[in-house]
């Protein structure tokens, strides 16, 4: 299953056999009734679905133009869209006969999101976080811990969300047999960009059913923030075939006439790299490059290969808004509206505000507000300083 | 490419600790080595334990690229016939161009390749090129790897097949499992291609048993690997002296036989 030439299995042969036993797994609870019930439980009952799709009306007024709706992954439990592919890989992995769970995490919001489907589920739970981020983040170092997962930092590379993938797929290729590993996005070897894209759909598709009911209509925009790309693809999915226009929003960090982004599909080139062909930001002949966002849940050198996809057949649009504009962003909505989004989240409400400034009234965008600020205090706090 | 057996093939990362030092190491492990596997290092290396990690990023740190790795096995091949085989990860060759890549290599004098991250699926057009050019290619089996996949597998290699003695990354280990001795037998009677065995293969006591169940080639290279991270420039006498070990395990071997 290829996304035209995105995606693919570039991974090592030891990686081939757990990665069709998932495929097949996969597969098989796809077409099971008893798993979507299952599954739905959990989601009702404990994750908080469906979210609630909220008119912004005073965000709206501000910029004086369309309608902005929020879709709120920020109230799901945990304070993200992360929970709605944790709970479900994790119960996959429970079919499985897995015992074991590993993720890799960047801010720590997959870390904690794998970390409560562990403990929910009653499976071990082991995190790798790189060890700036270990250290960028400590809350969320202890809130794994305070849920019974253990968290490896990793010192390699940049110690950063890439290395801690690196990390987790080693360990994965000797420990599959009792583990599974909970990608937390888009990205890898299939079948991970695909069954992920399914878990998060279940956003778009309560957004899609949910604008009809207040709106009678399709929204004009959908509009969500991209670093590997999971909240962007559960939202825009059941909005492939429509006519509504989608944005990804990327982040510039510092500019992008600076090395110091993380714009993957704006300005990397094609290549290959865990385990997917795709957009890859690169230097000096094809080594992966640093990168910087003021959000770490987009500061990831490649991108979700379904996004690359979209990128090159025009069917997604994706832009970019730098560390400035999400931070002006992250102030007008919390002032707004008494809502403090996700750094991630606020590069989407960045470039919505500017489409929406320049709509006709009746138009109606829909932004997914796919986590919560509260993680984002202590960095707020030294920017603005 | 393997004419003796068992032949012994080490690695090191070019460019670990900077090129020129790679040409030196090059030379000494021509006295003892039947194939050499050339690591072009990548900045994401996920097959590789800390060991190859590291010295990869000690080779990137020393400005190490593709072109110039490329230029170290020209200079190489000027004073030896010994086959090179260069391992990578995909990106960095199909950044360059998968084309590009194998003619340039070819005209440098590699004489095979090992894509650590490029597995059968993925290596359709891979292959059809190598064989256009004249490079061998060389295609990993796995511990988990099922007996019809590596008879595929034997059936892409047209250098040799490299079995991974162990499930995990490349790196030193206490010893080889009862369980890829038993692999290495299965593997010995489905390939019609040389099976080498490396990953976790260090010591000279690896090497005699891995020649005695029969490997037709046996891969060291976290071992030596770690001489160059432990010496550094002057890796180069401890280099000799341990893959002199290894050729002596291996010739107590054929002496028993």
């Amino acid at each position: 299953m290829k996304f035209d030439e995105f995606g693919g299995m570039y991974v090592p042969e030891a990686m081939m056999a757990p990665l069709n036993e998932l495929s097949d797994a996969y597969r098989s609870v796809a077409a099971d009734s008893g798993f979507k019930d299952s599954l739905d439980e959990i989601l009702g009952t404990y994750v908080g679905r469906p979210s609630m799709l909220y008119l912004a009306k005073n965000l709206s007024k501000a910029i004086g133009g369309a309608k902005i709706y929020l879709k709120r992954e920020d109230l799901m439990h945990g304070g993200a869209h992360k929970i709605n592919n944790t709970i479900a890989q994790a119960l996959l992995a429970k079919r499985m006969g897995k015992t074991r769970l590993i993720a890799e995490t960047g801010a720590g919001q997959h870390g904690v999101a794998t970390a409560m489907a562990g403990a929910l589920l009653g499976m071990d739970t082991e995190v790798y976080m790189g060890s700036l981020d270990v250290h960028r983040q400590r809350m969320n170092v202890f809130r794994m811990e305070l849920l019974g997962a253990k968290v490896h930092p990793v010192d390699t590379g940049s110690r950063t969300l890439k290395d801690s993938i690196n990390e987790a797929m080693r360990d994965w290729i000797s420990s599959y047999e009792n583990t599974h590993y909970v990608v937390g996005s888009v990205v890898g070897p299939h079948p991970y960009p695909e069954m992920v894209r399914d878990f998060q759909a279940v956003i778009g598709k309560e957004a899609r059913e949910q604008i009809m009911e207040c709106e009678g209509r399709l929204p004009d925009y959908a509009i969500a923030c991209v670093g590997g790309g999971s909240n962007a693809m559960g939202m825009f999915y059941p909005f492939i075939g429509d006519d509504v226009k989608l944005i990804g929003v990327e982040a510039a960090g510092r500019g992008m006439d600076t090395k110091e982004h993380c714009a993957s599909l704006t300005l990397g080139e094609k290549g290959v790299f865990h385990g997917m062909l795709t957009y890859i930001l690169q230097e000096n002949g094809g080594q992966i490059a640093g990168t910087h966002s003021i959000s770490a849940g987009l500061d990831y050198p490649g991108v979700g290969p379904e996004h690359a996809f979209l990128k090159d057949s025009g069917r997604v649009e994706y832009v970019c808004a730098t560390d400035k504009e999400a931070l002006d962003a992250f102030m007008k909505l919390s002032r707004t509206e008494g809502i403090i989004p996700a750094l991630e989240s606020s590069h989407a409400v960045a470039h919505a505000m500017n489409v929406a400034g320049g709509l006709p009234k009746d138009d109606v965008v829909i932004v997914n507000l796919s986590g919560r600020g509260d993680k984002d205090l202590e960095i707020v706090m030294e920017a603005l300083k | 490419m393997i004419e003796r057996k068992p032949s012994l093939i080490p690695f090191i990362t070019a460019g670990d600790p900077d090129l020129n030092k790679t040409l030196d190491f090059l030379k000494i492990m021509d006295r003892y080595a039947d194939v050499i596997e050339l690591g072009i290092p990548f900045s994401d290396p996920i097959a590789d334990g800390k060991t190859i990690q590291m010295s990869s990023a000690r080779a990137l740190g020393s400005g190490t690229s593709m072109a110039g790795v490329l230029d170290v096995v020209s200079k190489f091949k000027e004073g030896s016939d010994t086959p090179i085989v260069v391992m990578t990860y995909y990106n960095l060759i199909y950044h360059m161009g998968l084309d590009s890549f194998l003619a340039m290599a070819k005209e440098k004098g590699v004489d095979g390749i090992i894509i650590v991250d490029l597995p059968l699926e993925e290596s359709s057009e891979y292959r059809r090129l190598c064989e256009e050019t004249g490079l061998k290619t060389i295609f990993l089996a796995a511990p988990n790897t099922s007996l019809e996949r590596i008879r595929d597998i034997d059936e892409a290699s047209t250098g040799f097949v490299y079995l991974v003695a162990h499930l995990g990354t490349t790196g030193e280990r206490e010893n080889i499992p009862a369980s890829t001795l038993e692999l290495l037998g299965k593997a010995k009677r489905i390939c019609k291609r040389p099976v080498a065995v490396g990953f976790g293969v260090s010591s000279p006591t690896h090497v005699a048993q891995l020649a005695q169940a029969g490997a037709d080639a046996i891969i060291v290279g976290s071992s030596i690997v770690k001489l160059i991270e432990e010496y550094g420039r002057d890796a180069g006498p401890y280099i000799d002296e341990r893959l002199r070990s290894y050729e002596e395990a291996m010739k107590s071997r054929m002496e028993k036989v």
